[in-house]
């Protein structure tokens, strides 16, 4: 997270030369991009969500004066620095299959009958460079080819959906919806089932809890207290 | 003997039984056969356009894996994978300005040296000696027949084949250590119809025929092989041989490590489970399994 450190109020007041979409301007050293943006006086409509680092709207593109490279980076996330070109990706137009998942089978070669273009990949690596959240994209592209979900979910799990890996394949795959489509393949058919859940769920819709549940909101009413006193010491059971 | 050994997509999916049957069976023989980590899918077919250099970053990716792990050899056993990874090892290892672009755009990773030798698991064993495994033998596959068959890439360019390009034996000779008999079938480096499979099923037809049913005819009880795709498109295309030739007679496949597998008695290893014509009966007729031995009941999917 990077909120203002009090201790180093002194470094609030320094400040950057950034050039946005080719314009130039001054903005405090502490803001992320997206608060350099607002600060310049831009007004965000798409391109921003939740400014904590977990939606994946404000992916964004940036290059440093006298370097080719284009780095990567979640908007929110990131703070600015001297001589940083900035832009924003309002939307990514990326491909999605449309599927089922209750009429799929969890089988290997689903991945690739849903998203045949996949077989197009060259191991080149440009997504994997592109992930801001500094996933093995391409290796899991490459599980995905030989119908490995258990690899493809586990590898793409922390993916927050920004798109900035299909902007950048140039073999036109999109890779973040392929690992979605294996995470919910791998959440609904393969990962191991929380057996005291279900139990529990079933115990509930038994109604096996409703007259203590009663009880207890009769109590709340007559002595709370009472019901404070049984939660504090009610027993925990671990494992 | 540890072995770095690359499986390919194909192994993980329809040619699982290979990698089940080879794994097993090179262990009798002390080869440990240790999946290279992270690897990546081989490229499947070499590009042969000169500019066209993006698709050798597959095959020069998984040797740069080998060398990470301090190793200087890669065993494979499909020979497409073999194929591609060789001839990209070759083209890089002869064109260091190639390399340099190439390790260029891959500056993540380690830039590849070109110590690594590709090797397919037959020219493995034929190194060793194929009478190696005439030691190992416990049920000699006496009475039965077979039709080795190469297809292309496994013998061909034949800078890169692992045999005589015209008149390979090298599967031939392995199958006879086993206990085998052969026959000679003229179309044995006849093509399979290769990736015609998927937009024209009536020409690998067309193909598997003649190669089965002159098998077939010259006395062959089964085929013998070594590349997924082939076995594809002469065990699975069966159905459309025989929708297209009504007289067909279908014709086990076998790849030559479940054959090893059956020689050296290790029923549990066979992967015979996604064998689209059965094998079972054959090897029953032939007393080479016991009928009472508990296989897997074939998976359907």
């Amino acid at each position: 997270m990077r909120g203002v450190n009090l201790e180093e109020k002194t470094e609030t007041e320094k400040m950057v030369r950034v050039y946005i979409m080719g314009r130039e301007f001054e903005v405090p050293a502490t803001l992320n991009i997206v608060k350099a943006f607002e600060y310049a006086g831009y007004r965000f409509i798409r391109g921003i969500g939740c400014r904590g680092g977990y939606c994946g709207a404000c992916a964004t593109v940036y290059r440093f004066k006298d370097d080719y490279r284009l780095n990567f980076a979640l908007a929110c996330q990131k703070a600015v620095e001297d001589g940083m070109y900035l832009t924003i990706l309002p939307f990514v137009p990326a491909e999605k299959a449309k599927y089922d998942l209750n009429k799929l089978k969890p089988r290997g070669t689903v991945l690739l009958e849903l998203y045949p273009e996949i077989a197009r990949c060259v191991a080149c690596n440009t997504c994997t460079k592109a992930c801001p959240q500094e996933l093995e994209v391409m290796d899991y592209v490459q599980a995905a080819i030989r119908g490995d979900i258990e690899e493809v979910a586990n590898l793409s799990f922390d993916c927050i959906q920004c798109g900035l890996c299909a902007m950048r394949c140039p073999a036109e795959i999109v890779p973040y919806n392929v690992g979605q489509l294996a995470r919910r393949l791998y959440g609904k058919y393969i990962a191991p089932q929380a057996k005291l859940t279900y139990e529990r769920v079933e115990e509930i819709h038994a109604c096996v809890f409703d007259e203590e549940l009663d009880n207890y909101i009769e109590l709340a009413k007559e002595d709370i207290e009472q019901l404070k006193k049984i939660y504090v010491e009610r027993e925990i059971k671990v494992g | 003997m540890k072995m770095p050994y690359f499986p390919g997509c194909s192994l993980k999916t329809i040619g699982e039984g290979f990698e089940k049957s080879a794994i097993a069976s090179a262990a009798i023989l002390d080869i440990e056969l240790e999946e290279l980590p992270r690897w990546v899918c081989c490229g499947t077919v070499s590009s042969l356009t000169t500019d066209d250099l993006m698709h050798h970053l597959a095959p020069v990716r998984n040797l740069i894996r080998v060398e990470d792990i301090n190793e200087t050899q890669l065993v494979t056993l499909c020979s497409v994978c073999y194929s591609t990874l060789k001839r990209s090892n070759a083209l890089v290892k002869n064109d260091p300005e190639k390399l340099k672009t190439l390790n260029q755009f891959m500056y993540r990773e380690n830039d590849y040296q070109g110590n690594v030798k590709v090797l397919h698991f037959l020219e493995l064993l034929r190194e060793m000696g194929f009478y190696k495994l005439k030691e190992k033998v416990k049920r000699p596959l006496k009475g039965l027949t077979l039709s080795p068959y190469y297809g292309c890439l496994l013998v061909r360019p034949k800078e890169f084949g692992i045999d005589d390009p015209e008149n390979p034996t090298i599967l031939q000779d392995l199958v006879k250590a086993l206990g085998a008999d052969v026959i000679d079938n003229p179309y044995q480096l006849k093509c399979c119809g290769s990736y015609h499979t998927v937009d024209k099923p009536n020409l690998v037809a067309d193909l598997g025929y003649k190669i089965l049913t002159y098998a077939r005819n010259l006395g062959a009880d089964a085929l013998v092989l070594s590349c997924p795709l082939c076995a594809f498109n002469l065990d699975n295309r069966q159905r459309e041989i025989k929708r297209q030739y009504p007289d067909f007679i279908e014709i086990p496949i076998f790849y030559f490590t479940q054959l090893m597998a059956l020689a050296f008695g290790l029923d549990e290893d066979l992967g015979l489970e996604l064998n689209y014509i059965d094998p079972m009966p054959l090897l029953k007729e032939k007393l080479l399994i016991d009928p009472t031995s508990l296989i897997k009941e074939p998976k359907i999917e």
